[in-house]
């Protein structure tokens, strides 16, 4: 909240001398009270975002990726909770933040650009409003400054006649502009953190392609850290500097994107990325893995993957822990492909 | 738009005549019409003057015609009791009618809304049990009984507020209104809130339901993830959300409003259209009985064109699509 740059550019650079990460979420587990049991969504999960990064959180849907990103902005709502551990924001913890300060923080330090972006903006107001009240939500400025700010950061994004935009309703623009709104949003008040759930998925191939490259550009340009959250590994294979695997609520490998698409070690990644690893992945869609994603309430202690995994043993009726077995990649598995990976 | 309003004219245009056709048949045929037109304390030759004026005599749809001319010109027929023209005796008593109406359309407003959002905001606590506890009494409970318990209580046995008639009235731009003089606005509480009951729980349920659906929307959650305070998100983005269908309700029940205060402008001799309409009915003065009928009619469908209208404005998707029509 302090020194607030009130230009739109940004110095190349200016963050990424900063050596603390930008986040560090450390065995965090958000669960669900519901009337059948907990639903362990997030269930001791760990990863490190640093500036200028992108980091890619990878797995099927329903694998608590939305609760993840939900969690660090404080938005999990009952029956859900944060039951235990820490997200520590540049060096402060979120988790026994105040609501005020996570308000203060949320939109305006770390930012969320949603799915669906045919629901995310308010269908009864118009561009502008949403635009504007972004920026004074954080920071005394005249409508007329905040709606320049607003026209500019629309322009950033590639939104031809930002002008018109503004003037209109959600409904009048596509669904790839709206999302490039929702972008937009996000990069309103040069927020260390922008955390995207799936922002391209509903969007058709081409669109995605642009918006990816157009997001990337602008954190590495911002120095923004940025998660991007997917369902499909293909999508940020270009995009992402490291990747995160996530099943039933769990990391199980996380690693530099090329070695993780390239050389994958824990089963569920080989998996997502096709049987057998060979040399290059990039842009494949994802295979599908057999069997179902498992119910996340009263899950059966072990590896949640067990069901599913060719690989499966007796102990892997207990729970592995994470070890970097490989300097830089953190694997939670008890028989990872690690032959394949020393060729 | 203009296609559209166009199109909503011709619609109301209809339905005032087929209600007209009903009123006329109603009248006409079904009873014997030399009984039910003519004051029988006329005497002979009255009648069948009478009975030669109003082309009794004639074909039926030549009397329909006739009829239709009548309206056309706002000629109802004299009032037998009155012997005033039976438009100008509803018009005379309209006014207490549609203030008595306005202040139970904004009762139900004030007072439906908020308790509305809240029990639609934190729908588990116990007030919002509560709310929906006196909604449901609201509705189930007889206007007439409620009326009689409020007299009861408060003019009564408290003794705090006046039960019968309109009160000082005062004249402001133009506008002769009991709203103006506060002996007026103290005989139009407990009438007010009578009428109002069925109509606050109706908000309550309306507005409730649009809360809990729309909190759970994405956009609510949007505007949570770019930290706008509490009070912008409930006072602007959901409000501006739910309000366009309850609004639309709201002005839809208008006419209903004002149908209703029949029952309460009884129970509460209050001096407007509905009491008139009873009083003549009881004596069977059929010139005020068909005018009040079509004069509702005409009010109902003026009613839900206005709504229409508003409910365009409010909402950009309707206008927008209009206009692109
Ligand atoms: N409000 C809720 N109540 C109960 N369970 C929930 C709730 N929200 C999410 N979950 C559960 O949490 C799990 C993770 O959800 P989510 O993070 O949305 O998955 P995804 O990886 O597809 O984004 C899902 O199994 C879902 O059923
Ligand atoms: S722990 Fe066992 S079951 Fe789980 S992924 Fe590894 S090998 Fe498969
Ligand atoms: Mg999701």
């Amino acid at each position: 909240m302090t020194a607030v740059d009130d230009t739109m550019e940004m110095v190349e650079g200016q963050r990424s001398g900063e050596d603390a990460p930008t986040l560090v979420v450390e065995n965090l587990k958000t669960h669900f009270f519901t009337r059948v049991g907990a639903v362990k969504a997030v269930d001791d999960v760990s990863f490190t975002v640093r500036a200028g990064e992108i980091l890619g959180l990878a797995g099927e849907s329903g694998s608590g990726k939305s609760i993840t990103g939900f969690s660090i902005l404080g938005l999990i709502d009952p029956p859900g909770r944060v039951v235990s551990g820490a997200i520590r924001f540049k060096g402060e913890d979120l988790v026994t933040a105040s609501p005020e300060r996570l308000r203060g923080l949320r939109g305006n330090r770390i930012a969320m650009i949603f799915q669906d972006p045919m629901m995310t903006l308010n269908p009864v107001l118009r561009v502008d409003t949403q635009m504007i009240e972004a920026i004074q939500a954080h920071r005394k400025m005249d409508r007329k400054a905040a709606r320049q700010r607003a026209y500019d950061a629309l322009e950033m994004v590639g939104i031809p006649s930002p002008g018109e935009r503004l003037n209109a309703y959600p409904h009048q623009l596509s669904g790839g502009m709206r999302q490039r709104v929702a972008i937009a949003i996000a990069f309103l008040n040069e927020p260390d953190l922008i955390i995207a759930d799936e922002p391209t998925t509903a969007l058709d191939v081409t669109i995605q392609a642009q918006i990816l490259h157009e997001a990337q550009a602008l954190c590495k340009r911002t120095g923004t850290a940025m998660i991007w959250i997917t369902h499909d590994l293909a999508v940020v294979a270009g995009l992402a500097d490291r990747i995160a695997v996530m099943y039933a609520g769990r990391i199980v490998e996380t690693g530099e994107t090329d070695d993780v698409i390239d050389k994958p070690l824990h089963p569920y990644s080989v998996g997502l990325l096709g049987s057998v690893p060979s040399a290059n992945k990039r842009g494949e869609r994802l295979n599908q893995i057999p069997g179902m994603t498992p119910s996340l309430i009263g899950l059966p202690p072990g590896c949640a993957f067990k069901a599913r995994c060719p690989r499966a043993s007796e102990l892997c009726n207990t729970t592995p822990d994470v070890s970097e077995l490989i300097p830089g990649r953190k694997i939670r598995c008890h028989h990872p492909h690690l032959e394949e990976a020393a060729q | 738009m203009s296609e559209f309003m166009i199109r909503r004219f011709f619609q109301s245009a209809i339905v005032i005549l087929a209600m007209s056709a009903i009123v006329f048949f109603g009248v006409n045929v079904v009873g014997d019409p030399v009984d039910m037109l003519i004051n029988p304390e006329a005497d002979q030759a009255d009648i069948e003057a009478t009975i030669r004026a109003l082309g009794l005599d004639r074909p039926i749809g030549e009397q329909y015609l006739f009829f239709l001319k009548g309206i056309w010109v706002g000629d109802f027929g004299k009032s037998f009791i009155f012997g005033q023209p039976a438009l100008q005796l509803i018009l005379q008593r309209m006014p207490a009618t549609m203030e008595l109406a306005f202040a139970a359309l904004f009762l139900s407003i004030v007072i439906g809304i908020p308790l509305g959002l809240f029990a639609g905001l934190r729908p588990e606590s116990r007030a919002s049990k509560g709310i929906m506890a006196g909604s449901i009494m609201g509705f189930s409970l007889p206007t007439f009984w409620v009326g009689l318990m409020m007299i009861i209580i408060f003019a009564v046995e408290l003794g705090w507020l006046p039960s019968t008639g309109r009160g000082d009235t005062a004249t402001f731009l133009g506008i002769t209104s009991s709203l103006f003089t506060l002996d007026g606005l103290s005989h139009i509480c407990l009438p007010a809130f009578n009428l109002a009951l069925l109509k606050i729980s109706l908000v309550i349920r309306l507005t409730r339901a649009g809360t809990r659906e729309a909190v759970h929307q994405d956009y609510i959650k949007f505007a949570r993830a770019k930290g706008l305070s509490d009070r912008r998100i409930i006072g602007v983005h959901l409000l501006k959300n739910i309000l366009i269908p309850v609004v639309t309700v709201i002005g839809l029940e208008f006419g209903s409003l004002i149908a209703f205060s029949v029952v309460t402008e009884t129970i509460f001799a209050w001096p407007g259209m509905g009491k008139l309409l009873i009083e003549s009915i009881l004596v069977l003065d059929r010139p005020v009985i068909v005018a009040y009928l079509m004069i509702i009619v005409a009010l109902f469908v003026f009613i839900n064109l206005a709504v229409d209208i508003v409910y365009s404005l409010l909402d950009p998707r309707v206008r927008l699509r209009d206009q692109g029509a």
